[in-house]
């Protein structure tokens, strides 16, 4: 049995056990932090930075994914320079690659759209990147768009952990960084995708969508995976 | 696949020598896929860069996935995937040496050689690479040439150095 500790998340104690990240203690919680490269079952990687957290003692933010709760530890997940924070992240988001909603097969049906809502985003601060990425359609089924992508790294770890054929990963770094099919190929000619589209339904954007999808109309079943996973008992 | 290196024996040794030491090294870590960075680190120092074949061969023999090792490739500024030049020269862009004229010494190399900062020149003699910092502060601003460093460089400096 795991010991038993108390920590106090936003000034409420909590009673609750050693080896759990701050993110699911808040869950089982009921307390709600904004995640988006977070997808119960998969591996946690602090991708996307929405879910930092301040911890006393601690000068530096962390991420309450992959920070797991210690005894005593006082944690704030919403103070007015989280949120402000929050906000600038979802800016930098958009304003790296291309993510206009009105023309993406994903609009309505986004989990960075409802982000942008959901951190009160007015306008983007910074000036648009406008990098030139590629779409790749060389799959008989699906497609993949490196304009929308956020590198939250969703795929890579669907397509590692659950389906087990590890087609995608990162190449390069920072501003260069992308996710590939094998090595840098077209995904067409990938010789490890099994064309599950595990992938296409963790996607928090439109990067990746099945041919057909019409703008707007995406449909995308996140839920089927995690019933997947739970069933399947990974984790 | 293809299957010019990566055959089921380890690859084709008798007409390249250099796969021996790759696969001695892929032995002595017994085939563990975490020896990844090790094998690819004496695939670059026996070939000055890393091959496709040779890429393929270590991952097949490694039993990863193409894009995990390719990822790591990308990631690493050690390995490269392109042919370098025979002789490497390496400006250091760091603040300091920025503020003391990196760049007049990049444009120099630029005017006399025709390459710009990852690019190598026609004749696959010299290569040009830039690197953030060397830590070396107080020679800025600082040169390496293959495994010489030089400080203080001037612009003018560059075509006699980088003349082998």
């Amino acid at each position: 049995m795991p010991d038993k500790i108390t920590i106090s998340i936003n000034g409420t104690e909590i009673k609750t056990e050693e080896g759990k990240s701050i993110l699911s203690v808040c869950k089982e919680n009921d307390i709600h932090i904004p995640v988006m490269c977070h997808f119960p079952g998969l591996t946690d990687v602090g991708a996307c930075r929405l879910c930092l957290c301040e911890v006393k003692g601690y000068n530096k933010l962390l991420p309450a994914c992959t920070t797991l709760v210690a005894e005593n530890m006082e944690i704030q997940t919403h103070t007015e320079k989280l949120k402000e924070y929050r906000r600038v992240i979802v800016e930098m988001f958009f304003s790296e690659r291309n993510h206009m909603c009105s023309i993406c097969v994903a609009n309505t049906n986004c989990e960075l759209q409802d982000m942008a809502t959901e951190v009160g985003m007015q306008h983007v601060r910074f000036p648009f990147l406008n990098q030139e990425c590629a779409v790749d359609a060389s799959h008989p089924k699906y497609v993949i768009d490196h304009n929308r992508c956020i590198m939250c790294t969703r795929c890579v770890r669907v397509c590692s952990e659950v389906e087990g054929a590890h087609n995608w990963d990162v190449k390069n770094r920072g501003y260069n960084a992308r996710v590939i099919s094998d090595f840098d190929q077209p995904w067409g000619e990938s010789e490890t995708c099994t064309s599950c589209g595990k992938c296409l339904n963790v996607c928090p954007t439109g990067a990746l969508w099945a041919k057909g999808s019409v703008q707007g109309k995406l449909d995308k079943f996140p839920e089927k995976i995690t019933d997947l996973i739970e069933k399947r008992g990974i984790h | 696949m293809t299957q010019a290196v990566a055959d089921k024996k380890g690859g084709d040794v008798k007409a390249d020598p250099r796969l021996k030491l790759i696969n001695a090294a892929i032995k002595k870590n017994k085939s563990q896929p975490d020896a990844l960075i090790q094998v690819l680190h004496v695939a670059q120092n026996m070939y000055g860069y890393l091959p496709m074949d040779v890429v393929r061969h270590i991952t097949h023999a490694l039993r990863l996935p193409p894009s995990r090792v390719y990822g790591v490739i990308t990631f690493y500024h050690f390995f490269n995937l392109n042919k370098q030049g025979d002789h490497t020269c390496m400006v250091c862009t760091g603040t300091a040496c920025y503020v003391k004229g990196a760049q007049a010494v990049l444009d120099a190399i630029a005017d006399r050689f025709g390459i710009r900062p990852g690019e190598v020149t026609a004749d696959e003699s010299l290569g040009l690479q830039t690197a953030r910092c060397l830590g070396a502060c107080g020679l800025a601003p600082a040169v390496v040439i293959d495994d010489r460093v030089l400080g203080k460089v001037a612009p003018e400096q560059m075509e006699k150095e980088l003349t082998f």
